[in-house]
């Protein structure tokens, strides 16, 4: 397939994917990053702070 | 007609219903307790925000069709577009099916509405498989030679056949986005009907 314009340009998805095997565990090295993507994201959303919190705390 | 038989009308009595159970500042509330100020609670609205996203682009897909969006460069964007549009519909799903577990959002009569989430998790699961395996090309080819087996270790092959593009396709355009579409709709109203889940330490319309 033809790389286009953008991302495809910056990084090169064009070969077969990369895995991770651990006893009988096999993910993708993509798939394994999304998951670590949505903990990180879980974690940030639970302890970061939110805009206008404390202006808001008053309502309700 | 006398004013006694209107009011016994199916008509008056479920519009009396609906307005007492959701009256309309109570659907579109101008304000949110404070506790909703942190960011755990803006992910429900992003996968409502993706999955409008999802619908919009799998529209403009089904206008064209396949060839299109296989050969053109307008094709291979919307068709980008509504990938990622789930992706993030799925990322924001998982992180707030987390966050709602984390602080057991069925709590105070909020069962309906964890029920009709997960469901609808459920259904929209089978939709991105139907989907995987309608994007007629080796992919969904490949998918869909690997899924049929599993499908009919369960017997259910023969009702849901992976194979059958057509069946496949119209599972995924019209059967689970209607499923999609309903379920989050009643979701969303449990969340207004229920009011947003408070977190632990302000829980105080639950008892032991």
């Amino acid at each position: 397939m033809a790389q286009g314009w953008g991302l495809g340009a910056l990084i090169n998805l064009d070969h077969y994917g990369h895995y991770i095997q651990w006893h009988f565990i096999s993910i993708s090295v993509s798939n394994l990053i999304v998951m670590v993507l949505m903990i990180v994201t879980f974690l940030v959303a639970l302890f970061a702070p939110f805009p206008g919190r404390r202006s808001r705390k008053g309502s309700k | 007609m006398s004013n006694a038989q209107i009011e016994r009308q199916w008509t008056s009595r479920l519009r009396r219903s609906v307005v007492d159970k959701l009256p309309p500042d109570k659907l579109l509330p101008d304000t949110q307790p404070a506790y909703v100020a942190s960011w755990i609670y803006v992910f429900g609205v992003t996968t409502m925000a993706a999955l409008g996203v999802v619908i919009a682009t799998g529209c403009i897909l089904a206008l064209d069709g396949p060839q299109w969006w296989h050969s053109s460069s307008l094709g291979h964007f919307v068709n980008s577009m509504h990938l990622w549009s789930v992706e993030i519909f799925f990322f924001a799903m998982i992180v707030h099916l987390w966050g709602k577990f984390s602080m057991a959002a069925w709590r105070g009569g909020r069962s309906l509405t964890w029920v009709t989430g997960a469901v609808t998790f459920l259904a929209s699961i089978l939709a991105g498989f139907t989907g995987y395996v309608s994007q007629t090309n080796f992919d969904s080819q490949w998918i869909a030679t690997q899924a049929k087996d599993g499908i009919n270790s369960t017997g259910g092959g023969a009702f849901f056949n992976v194979l059958n593009l057509g069946q496949m396709l119209m599972w995924h355009i019209v059967l689970l986005p209607i499923a999609a579409i309903v379920l989050t709709g009643l979701h969303v109203i449990m969340v207004r009907v229920k009011g947003v889940v408070p977190p632990f330490e302000d829980n105080v319309e639950v008892s032991a």
